[in-house]
């Protein structure tokens, strides 16, 4: 499991890298939600990978995963979506403002 | 456990929070509440400074939690003294903002009461993916904020900016999971404790880890290969906010003075981690902002440039990682934040009377009262290169002598005395083409307000103060860094809480 949930990780990244480099806002939020979905499937991982564990931390179960990853991913998601939204929302802007959707703001060669 | 120690957090969130309710009310109503809030900062920051200058960290337990387990927030002799900076700073900035600036876009107000909420929150954190949270606030403010005031200059600066910082925030985020993954623990005491202690297997991870907290907190800082976004975004935002950011970079500073100095101090057989790194990556951005501050041709640029040269300065004291280094570094923070946010407000103030020319530095323009700024900006020159007698010579002279025990003594002393020549340089030719622009050429007839003059003149009478109190200033800061350094007392102080009672019903 762990060698699948590594593989994920680097294809989702390595997804993201190569968008962010096309230098076209479009392609550019979409690597860096890329990124931040596999950033967030490895801060997933930070406790452990337990195969048949109990999803929940109760009284009379022994195995059981940590929780405390689960919380920071949760907080993650919120953040990264909001910070999504408003980087969708100023390429858009930089589009009708700046006539171009390239991230350094030229005209079309 | 006092609980004056979360007001510089509860308060912007407090106001920020009202500013968004009465969102339909006049502009005179949100002035007042954002006035009220961002004064009553100054007071608590000095307050909480009394408190931690007594020399013991104070922690507070957010909801009674015990740590490692609950988010604390700590107060120590660094975090109090950047508390005090950043509300004087943002006294100074929001008064500037009240000459018709808070006018140019929406909820100006709203957004700088949260810009605050993320920078105090910053300062006083003791938990690192708290940390990342107030990072991700003060960020999303500073986006909004970068736009204030519109047009496609502000517009592309912000688009470079966001994508920078949201690919940033991903490193950081891939840092803490790497800690959590080794050590278990977030809890900058535990961390630190537990660095000290880890097994041969993880040291690389942890290290790993640390330097690319080194990348995060060198993007925010704009340390030399990952600062090129900051000269664009500072020249285009609007006054206020530009002198707002002079805090920013220093944020950058400061995590990595708390991180770097204090969590991974303990790493076994390496020293202080980022020895071999931040002392060049420093020297190489002072290189850099000179170059830069030479070839500006307008005086925002030339101000943006001269922030560049101030972190790589702080960051090259830092870089010494010996206590009088760090000492040094601490005065030379507060000195540099106060005097760069009043430049941001001065070349406004300039650029207004200068009709067409604005900053331009060429003769084409005059200003309309040459004596006041003229005044200004000589004081505001010589505090900012270094010339005595402002604070600026005393935070270059105990910089230099900090360095004086290092291997790297030459090049900190040539490259700081060098580049303090050509600001030197730089800035009397500014001068000379903004003030002895002769002929018939007339300044727009743009009076500054008293509000303007107060603020701006407020700012450089920081460096003033620094330099008449330059005692007391030397010794808080030579006993912050004593503080810093001692990293065993920290670790004490938070974790020296009442043992865990778990309830019998979660025992196994």
């Amino acid at each position: 499991m762990e060698a699948l949930f590594s593989i994920a990780i680097g294809v989702l990244v390595a997804g993201g890298v190569y968008l962010i480099l096309r230098a076209r806002t479009f392609p550019v939020v979409l690597g860096l939600t890329l990124i931040s979905y596999g950033v967030n499937v490895f801060l997933f991982s930070a406790g452990g990978l337990i195969a048949d564990s109990a999803p929940l931390a109760l009284p009379e179960i022994i195995l059981h995963p940590d929780p405390l990853p689960q919380a920071l991913v949760l907080t993650a998601i919120v953040i990264g979506f909001g910070m999504t939204a408003y980087a969708i929302v100023l390429a858009l802007k930089a589009n009708g403002e700046l006539d171009s959707d390239r991230v350094d703001g030229d005209g079309e060669q | 456990m006092n609980h004056w120690i979360i007001a510089p957090v509860l308060v912007p969130l407090a106001a920020g929070a009202l500013l968004l309710v009465f969102e339909w009310s006049g502009l005179a109503a949100k002035r007042v509440i954002c006035v009220t809030a961002t004064a009553a900062l100054i007071p608590i920051g000095i307050g909480l400074m009394g408190i931690a200058s007594g020399g013991e960290q104070q922690i507070y337990y957010v909801g009674d939690w015990p740590a490692p387990f609950g988010i604390v927030l700590v107060l120590d002799r660094l975090s109090a003294l950047m508390l005090v900076l950043s509300s004087v700073l943002a006294a100074a900035s929001l008064l500037y903002a009240l000459g018709g600036d808070d006018t140019k876009g929406a909820d100006f107000h709203a957004l700088f009461q949260f810009q605050l909420l993320g920078i105090n929150g910053a300062f006083l954190t003791g938990d690192l993916f708290n940390l990342f949270v107030f990072f991700e606030i003060l960020l999303i403010a500073s986006y909004c904020l970068i736009v204030h005031g519109g047009g496609p200059a502000r517009t592309r600066a912000a688009l470079h900016f966001v994508v920078l910082n949201l690919a940033g925030s991903s490193v950081f985020l891939i840092a803490l999971g790497v800690i959590y993954g080794t050590v278990g623990s977030l809890n900058m005491a535990d961390v630190a404790m537990k660095v000290a202690a880890v097994d041969v297997d993880s040291i690389g991870l942890v290290r790993v880890a640390g330097l690319l907290l080194m990348v995060v907190f060198g993007l925010k800082a704009a340390l030399l290969p990952l600062g090129f976004w900051l000269p664009s975004t500072y020249r285009c935002a609007t006054a206020p906010v530009a002198c707002l950011f002079a805090i920013m970079t220093k944020v950058g500073a400061y995590a990595i003075l708390r991180v770097h100095v204090l969590v991974f101090a303990g790493l076994p057989d390496s020293g202080f981690l980022l020895e071999a790194w931040l002392l060049p990556l420093a020297l190489a951005t002072v290189v850099l902002g000179t170059i830069g501050t030479v070839a500006a041709v307008e005086l925002r640029a030339t101000v943006s440039y001269l922030v560049v040269i101030s972190v790589g300065t702080l960051l090259a004291a830092v870089g010494l990682f010996s206590q009088e280094g760090l000492a040094a570094a601490i005065y030379y923070l507060a000195h540099s934040t106060l005097v760069t946010g009043g430049l941001f407000l001065l070349s406004d103030l300039i650029g207004r009377q200068r009709g067409q020319a604005q900053d331009h530095l060429d003769r084409s323009g005059a200003v309309y009262q040459p004596v006041l700024l003229g005044t200004f900006f000589f004081i505001a020159a010589v505090a900012v290169s270094g010339l005595p007698p402002l604070s600026g010579f005393a935070a270059k002279l105990s910089i230099l002598q900090a360095a004086q025990a290092s291997t790297a003594a030459a090049w900190v002393w040539g490259v700081i005395l060098i580049s303090g020549l050509f600001v030197v340089v730089t800035l009397s030719r500014a001068g000379s083409a903004i003030f002895w622009s002769t002929g018939d050429v007339q300044g727009e007839p743009r009076p500054v307000r008293a509000i303007e003059a107060l603020s701006t003149g407020g700012l450089f009478a920081g460096a003033v103060l620094l330099m008449l109190f330059g005692n007391p200033a030397l010794e808080y800061s030579a006993a912050t860094a004593k503080q810093l350094l001692d990293a065993s007392s920290y670790v004490d102080a938070v974790l020296a809480n009442e043992p865990v009672s778990i309830p019998a019903s979660m025992r196994k």
